[in-house]
């Protein structure tokens, strides 16, 4: 009989990543598919703690060029400038556009950081074991899901910007290398936060070890 | 084999094993321990899926053709729709981010759009597709990489930024960016991937059965 108090894994069953179908697999050691979709059955994402450290790891390094190069140049007549992220949030904000200057705030580097940040605490806890909170860091997992993607806002605004504004001697806007590395963090937390599995935060608490 | 195990299920974030109850129509089931939203119950979830889904197909592509808006000062006058945009970086020697923005807010939603009409309109009809699986599998990994609506946001983003030096004037493909964001968050709300492989697992010519219990 089936203890529902207690993570499948640790009664020798399998939950499907694809069709959700949750079936018996006697040895983690054999290669095992699911009975209704044929996919490759895991108890765990394999590798996750060590391809999510990797991911992590190359995203905190082009966060830095990602912040300090230039990721827009506007050129007109009459002037030029360079905006790294940060400028250029604190020039809407001079200029008055306060609720764009808060949502490319918090699109550009407050997301950016919050996964970062986060994915470290949990890849940290987990690879200690902790059981800390795990309902809570559990949450953290589902908001970092959730929000990761809006940090594309400003390589969407950058492109849109960069494609329109070519009026030659006029007014032209050019898209810096910030927006490469930028792009590269986004992608890489993104597949970075993929690779995670929320229910290694759980494993520590039960009475039975996956086998 | 199927169907003994069927009724159980584990959460996806922490693994507790749970038995599935029927819900009230609109209602969802969360997990007793960390809270994540197991399963709920979309009433004609294939159909309103395949709806929302054909409309947004339509907008999706009057969103490609048209220009999302226009600058104009002191007479030079420039427009551009997304793919224009596209390519404009690609020229640019931003191949990399000229690729990104090609496939999260164009190649992707069409991966995501066809493949959602090529499972749902046979399934609506009672016949199975063939490949669901791989299909299904797909759909998994594309979906989040279709970020229209971040993309939306972003054109809103331009807009405000390009008012304060030029006169702008919005194109037709803005609006149906708006619409079309909304169609696809409608789309995914309806969608509920339970319901398509507890129709696949019904045998062909068999009554319309609920969930196993």
């Amino acid at each position: 009989m089936a203890d529902m108090t207690q993570s499948a894994a640790g009664q020798g069953l399998c939950s499907c990543h694809v069709c959700n179908l949750v079936s018996k697999r006697e040895r983690a050691s054999v290669a095992a598919h699911c009975p209704r979709c044929g996919a490759s059955l895991h108890f765990r994402k394999p590798g996750s703690v060590s391809r999510c450290w990797a991911l992590l790891i190359a995203a905190y390094i082009l966060y830095i060029p990602a912040n300090l190069l230039t990721i827009m140049e506007t050129g007109s007549l009459f002037s030029y400038r360079k905006d790294t992220i940060i400028s250029g949030v604190v020039e809407l904000w001079r200029t008055g556009s306060w609720v764009i200057a808060i949502i490319v705030f918090i699109a550009s580097v407050t997301i950016p950081l919050l996964k970062l940040i986060s994915l470290t605490l949990l890849l940290v806890t987990v690879q200690r074991r902790s059981r800390w909170h795990p309902r809570q860091r559990t949450r953290l997992y589902r908001l970092v899901e959730l929000v990761g993607r809006w940090s594309m806002l400003d390589i969407y605004v950058v492109t849109l910007l960069a494609a329109l504004v070519q009026l030659g001697s006029m007014a032209t806007v050019k898209a810096g290398p910030a927006a490469l590395a930028f792009g590269a963090v986004v992608v890489l937390t993104m597949f970075a936060s993929m690779q995670f599995d929320p229910r290694l935060i759980w494993d520590p608490l039960q009475k039975e070890r996956t086998p | 084999m199927v169907h003994n195990s069927a009724q159980l299920i584990a959460c996806h974030d922490c693994d507790l094993l749970q038995r599935e109850i029927p819900l009230k129509p609109g209602c969802a089931a969360s997990c007793s321990r960390c809270g994540a939203v197991l399963y709920r119950n979309a009433t004609d979830s294939i159909e309103r899926t395949l709806a929302y889904t054909l409309a947004a197909a339509v907008l999706f592509v009057i969103a490609n053709v048209f220009p999302i808006f226009a600058i104009e000062v002191q007479g030079a006058h420039s427009a551009i729709n997304l793919l224009g945009a596209v390519r404009s970086l690609w020229d640019q020697q931003m191949q990399f981010i000229s690729l990104l923005v090609f496939l999260t807010t164009i190649l992707i939603p069409a991966l995501e759009l066809i493949t959602m009409t090529y499972l749902l309109l046979p399934l609506k009809f009672s016949r199975v597709p063939a490949g669901y699986t791989h299909f299904l599998r797909m759909m998994q990994i594309v979906e989040p990489w279709g970020m229209v609506e971040v993309f939306m946001l972003g054109v809103l983003v331009s807009l405000v930024k390009l008012t304060s030096s030029f006169k702008v004037i919005p194109g037709v493909a803005l609006w149906s960016f708006g619409c079309l964001t909304l169609l696809l968050a409608a789309a995914a709300a309806a969608f509920s991937a339970r319901d398509v492989w507890a129709r696949l697992d019904r045998k062909p010519g068999e009554e319309v059965a609920a969930w196993p219990i």
